[in-house]
């Protein structure tokens, strides 16, 4: 299998400012394995050390401690100018005194390869980034978008074994970044080439990512597959930072292999699917997404008993707020098929029904 | 009322357009009768007698002005371009480097030249070079050249360094990651971008050298008067408008590469 392995990082961790008093530890002993042709995606908030990830496999710092693997090979000593990767910048850093033919040429250029074999690449990535008419122009007079592709062409060109991308879309307006996110994929396919993308923002890394890596403190929290880290979600940061969440205190009270049965606030006992890894301990906080539960307004099935406190319709969605007798609300989601809504009076006591198959136990 | 909801304006307290005006007057006034007495037919430089390019034609013709003038290029040129490599080596120097110890005193060191007395600096050049020429017999230019080289590095190291600093440094990183070596990412991206800098930095250092009258006065050998220094020994005996000629033309190189310099700023990096 591992020769399927594109980047390995080893007990990574990076010390800024090392020996000083505002030592900063960006990275702390991170270790994941990304395939060949994946779309491999770290998300976390600002200053979780996604960027810095990025650029030690680019190679504009070196770790700290651990080691950085391209196919198997150590090039952690490597300077970024002896590694087969290339990086899409945040602003696009594009040299703005030369064309957008020179942009995509340049690496080609550098690797020392011949004028016809660059104008013959240069040609290929203009097509394939839709951008052939606006070869000639300066960088200054094209837009922001337009800016956007010749970055992404300028670093595909030299065919690098792994591409990074450092929020490329931030820049962009909604629109046009819910286009390129299409045509990232469409190149990813079309190239075949690893992606590694960093971004912010939970939306776009699940709607585009083969795998997505939750950081947060310069360490890996989750890594696995969009709808595993939506459903399955290990802990309280990865279950609140994607998507919203409702929290809930509950008590252990059994627990086998397979099942847990644990007690609510409210003294209702209910079984679910017991995590991997349960903790000892019989204190464990419980994850429910708002979608995943319903409003109840006779008396079966009833988990958890609230009065219904705010009605707010967000189009497709429905959401009620529940008071439950905690700190937060408990939020549900409801559809709205064929532009219906169920019509509850604000204050009615309801109820919250939840299939036990769909709560987290969260180990935090 | 109406007038309190507009946004402060320095431009409506009262008297401000008056001073400035005041200000543009002082500045540019006294360089109109020096340029109108230029053309004077006549000998006197305050009794004007008709419009002539006599006193251009004779200070094309006069010898001495002549080998000052070209004394004054030559020196100025070749003072602004080593003056100007330096000024890079230097902006390089304290901005594309790791921070390190003693980087501002080096960056304050590069500029005092700007603040020291230029009687001061003039003085202890004149004693230092006659230390010099008393050990080694040589009497030469390079006194001259050397001498406006080390005082035209700060004019040119600003604009350069004020380029480096408003250059984005991801521009060199992304050179980097495209295979460029840092000699290659220097001469293909940094250099390039740098340029207006570079040549704005020459200009000003030219300018500076061609006008500089004090310390030339005081580091010239005999026979090394530049256009400045021959204009000052002229003075002192009888004044005639060829001086204003010679101003003139002085006045309007200057015009001419101040313009091109605050040009070469203003282009974007």
């Amino acid at each position: 299998m591992s020769d399927d392995v594109a980047v390995e990082a080893r007990g990574v961790s990076k010390i800024f400012g090392a020996s000083t008093d505002q030592e900063v530890r960006a990275l702390d002993h991170v270790s994941v394995s990304i395939a060949q042709n994946e779309f491999f995606t770290l998300l976390g908030p600002s200053g979780c050390g996604k960027t810095t990830l990025l650029r030690l496999i680019a190679g504009f710092e070196h770790p700290t401690d651990g080691a950085i693997l391209l196919e198997g090979k150590d090039i952690s000593a490597l300077p970024p100018f002896q590694r087969p990767v290339n990086t899409v910048f945040q602003n696009y850093a594009l040299f703005p005194h030369m064309t957008v033919a020179q942009n995509i040429g340049f690496g080609l250029e550098m690797q020392g390869q011949s004028k016809d074999e660059v104008a013959n690449t240069v040609g290929a990535m203009l097509v394939l980034v839709k951008m052939e008419n606006l070869k000639n122009r300066r960088i200054d007079q094209i837009s922001g978008g337009q800016q956007q592709r010749v970055a992404l062409a300028r670093a595909l060109a030299p065919r690098p074994k792994v591409l990074l991308l450092d929020e490329p879309l931030s820049a962009l307006d909604l629109k046009l970044r819910k286009e390129m996110q299409v045509e990232l994929k469409r190149l990813q396919h079309e190239t075949g080439i690893t992606f590694i993308f960093v971004t912010h923002d939970q939306e776009e890394a699940l709607t585009m990512s083969d795998r997505v890596a939750v950081m947060n403190e310069g360490r890996i929290l989750q890594v696995g597959a969009p709808h595993e880290i939506y459903n399955r979600p290990h802990d309280r940061f990865v279950a609140d930072f994607i998507g919203d969440t409702n929290f809930m205190p509950a008590e252990v009270i059994e627990h086998d292999e397979s099942e847990v049965r644990i007690r609510l606030p409210s003294g209702i006992e209910i079984t679910v699917p017991a995590p991997p890894g349960l903790p000892q301990g019989s204190e464990v906080t419980l994850a429910i997404r708002p979608e995943q539960a319903r409003i109840v307004t006779d008396s079966d099935a009833i988990s958890i008993q609230g009065s219904l406190t705010d009605e707010i319709y967000i189009g497709t969605d429905t959401q009620y707020r529940v008071d439950i007798g905690m700190t937060s609300p408990f939020v549900v989601r409801v559809q709205n098929a064929n532009g219906e809504r169920a019509r509850i009076p604000l204050g009615s006591r309801v109820g919250i029904a939840v299939d036990p198959r769909t709560i987290q136990i969260l180990q935090d | 009322m109406a007038t309190s909801s507009r946004p402060f304006s320095i431009k409506r307290m009262p008297g401000f357009s008056l001073l400035a005006l005041t200000c543009f007057f002082a500045l540019y006034m006294p360089l109109a009768p020096l340029v109108v007495y230029s053309f004077n037919a006549g000998d006197n430089i305050a009794l004007w007698e008709g419009l002539s390019l006599r006193w251009y034609v004779s200070a094309w013709e006069n010898d001495l002005v002549q080998s000052a003038a070209i004394r004054s290029v030559v020196v100025a040129v070749i003072a602004s371009v080593v003056a100007t490599s330096l000024a890079t080596m230097a902006a390089l120097g304290t901005t594309r480097t790791r921070p390190y110890r003693g980087q501002t005193s080096i960056y304050a060191m590069v500029n005092q030249p700007l603040m020291v007395p230029e009687i001061v600096t003039a003085v202890a050049l004149l004693i230092f070079f006659a230390l010099i020429k008393e050990s080694t017999g040589y009497h030469g230019y390079a006194y001259l050249i050397s001498a406006h080289t080390a005082f035209c590095i700060p004019f040119a190291y600003l604009p350069i360094r004020a380029r480096l600093e408003g250059m984005d440094r991801v521009l060199e990183t992304a050179a980097a990651d495209l295979y460029a070596t840092p000699w290659r990412s220097f001469t293909r991206v940094t250099l390039p971008l740098l340029l207006p800098g570079i040549l704005a930095g020459a200009m000003l250092a030219f300018v500076i050298s061609l006008d500089d009258v004090v310390i030339t006065e005081f580091v010239k050998s005999a026979g090394q008067d530049t256009l400045p220094t021959y204009m000052l020994g002229q003075l002192r005996r009888t004044i005639t408008p060829e001086i204003n000629a010679i101003s003139t033309v002085l006045l309007g190189v200057s015009v001419v590469m101040v313009t091109i310099i605050f040009f070469l700023s203003r282009k974007k990096a």
